[in-house]
């Protein structure tokens, strides 16, 4: 029985997620692999994304696997990696581009070109780098992470979910923006945990050994 | 509590291997990637680089193989560069591990590269590397094929055009101060940071750890990478965070 199933649809480093997962549980069956029925067997699935929403969704729509992504996300627990979370959402800015519309909400690109922190320190876009992440909730996938912990990020679009209650985690790039969301059995982060060093690899053990449940 | 600021360990690599100046003591082959990699990982590096200096179709293979081999282990950004010329070999890093593919050369002589590159894998993957020497007063010439070749690119300009087409960050390299241990040339790194909305890492020149506040303080810069401080083990990249931290910038612990 497959354990863990990463969607490749096509488009960027799958291989990273992959190979962090097999890191923290050596002991699973996990395959990347474009095949729903494969999907469909996995207990668990990881939706991972890099590169831009349109071509996502794109990549997404050829390979044939938007059916068995909306259908694996209502009922198994879920992991989506930065464009694997932006896809959940009803639409983004990039693009612009629909999404899936799992989630309720928008992906909206960082406002200002010219930011400043408080310290008037110009913020520049991309967001690259490590920012720490405040914990919303209690939640399995933080069980071990630290609140505040630093996690990795390069992206230029963030999502604003209709309901604020999904945010799990939120960073502040200069205002406070969601960097995870938790529903039900999704759990989605902005961040790359496969980047992350130790605090991204104790996300994923969780992730590996959660029922799906709160 | 903000973004930051990095430090980013460069390696040079020649067919897979880690070449030239890697001396930590204790690893049992210095020219191990993994190895290296794994060190500067454990001593807090933040993100780690890759040049292929002698980038060539022949070796190319086993600069993914490497590449591969590093990103099963370590579990922190790497990007990769050198001889990046056209988009399949940007596809073939980021397939092998890479999160991070840097253009240099390729980007100068056919811009539409990067758009292309920006297009599809998103501008945050793509690096614009720049290098740099300065010809007049608040004024640096692009270089390309390494510093062999000059441009007539004003580099500032250069910097503006490439984040136009996609370019998600810039890693700047003075050529005037590349091995010279005299630290960062900060005029250009503040004019292309000030310049640009993405952001810097400035590259070449750092003699000591007070080079490197000096690059993000003076220099305005995002991220400082360097190499012979670590790779002959004069500093750790722990001490280089304290130095940082104790001048005041934000580091990940």
């Amino acid at each position: 029985m497959l354990d863990i199933a990463v969607v490749d649809y096509g488009t960027g480093n799958l291989r990273s997620v992959a190979k962090a997962l097999l890191h923290v549980a050596p002991e699973r069956t996990i395959m990347v692999s474009s095949d729903p029925a494969t999907i469909r067997s996995a207990k668990r699935v990881v939706l991972p994304g890099q590169s831009a929403m349109p071509d996502c969704m794109r990549a997404l729509d050829q390979s044939g696997l938007r059916d068995v992504v909306m259908e694996v996300a209502r009922d198994r627990p879920f992991l989506g990696i930065c464009l694997g979370l932006q896809m959940l959402f009803d639409n983004s800015e990039e693009g612009p581009t629909s999404g899936l519309g799992v989630l309720p909400g928008d992906v909206v690109r960082f406002r200002d070109e010219r930011m400043h922190d408080s310290a008037g320190h110009r913020l520049k876009v991309p967001h690259m780098g490590w920012s720490r992440v405040a914990q919303k909730e209690d939640h399995p996938l933080w069980r071990g992470v630290e609140d505040h912990t630093r996690f990795y990020f390069a992206h230029s679009y963030y999502p604003v979910p209709d309901d604020p209650g999904l945010t799990a985690a939120s960073v502040e790039y200069p205002a406070a923006f969601t960097c995870a969301i938790a529903s039900a059995n999704i759990f989605a982060v902005q961040f790359h945990p496969e980047k992350s060093h130790s605090a991204g690899l104790q996300l994923l053990a969780n992730f590996v050994t959660w029922d799906g449940r709160v | 509590m903000g973004l930051a600021k990095r430090i980013i360990p460069c390696l040079d690599v020649a067919a897979g291997r880690v070449v030239k100046g890697v001396n930590f003591i204790n690893l049992r082959d210095a020219g191990d990637p993994v190895e290296v990699a794994r060190r500067y990982d454990s001593q807090g590096a933040d993100e780690l680089a890759f040049l292929d200096i002698r980038a060539s179709v022949e070796t190319r293979g086993l600069l993914y193989e490497m590449i591969g081999a590093v990103a099963d282990q370590v579990f922190i950004p790497l990007t990769v560069g050198g001889g990046v010329s056209h988009v399949d070999d940007i596809r073939a890093l980021l397939n092998a591990g890479a999160d991070k593919v840097s253009i240099n050369t390729a980007g100068v002589n056919n811009p539409a590269l990067i758009e292309q590159a920006a297009a599809r894998y998103g501008a945050q993957c793509i690096v614009a590397a720049i290098d740099a020497k300065a010809i007049s007063p608040g004024r640096w010439e692009v270089y390309t094929h390494g510093g062999r070749t000059a441009t007539g690119r004003d580099a500032v300009l250069w910097a503006r055009e490439a984040v136009k087409l996609g370019a998600g960050e810039i890693l700047l390299t003075s050529m005037d101060r590349d091995g010279a241990r005299s630290g960062f040339d900060l005029g250009l790194t503040r004019a292309v940071a000030d310049a640009v909305d993405v952001p810097v890492i400035a590259s070449g020149g750092v003699g000591g750890l007070q080079h490197l506040v000096d690059g993000i303080v003076i220099g305005g810069a995002d991220a400082v990478l360097a190499a012979s401080i670590f790779h002959y083990g004069e500093f750790t990249v722990r001490q280089a965070k304290d130095a940082m931290s104790a001048a005041g910038i934000e580091v990940r612990d």
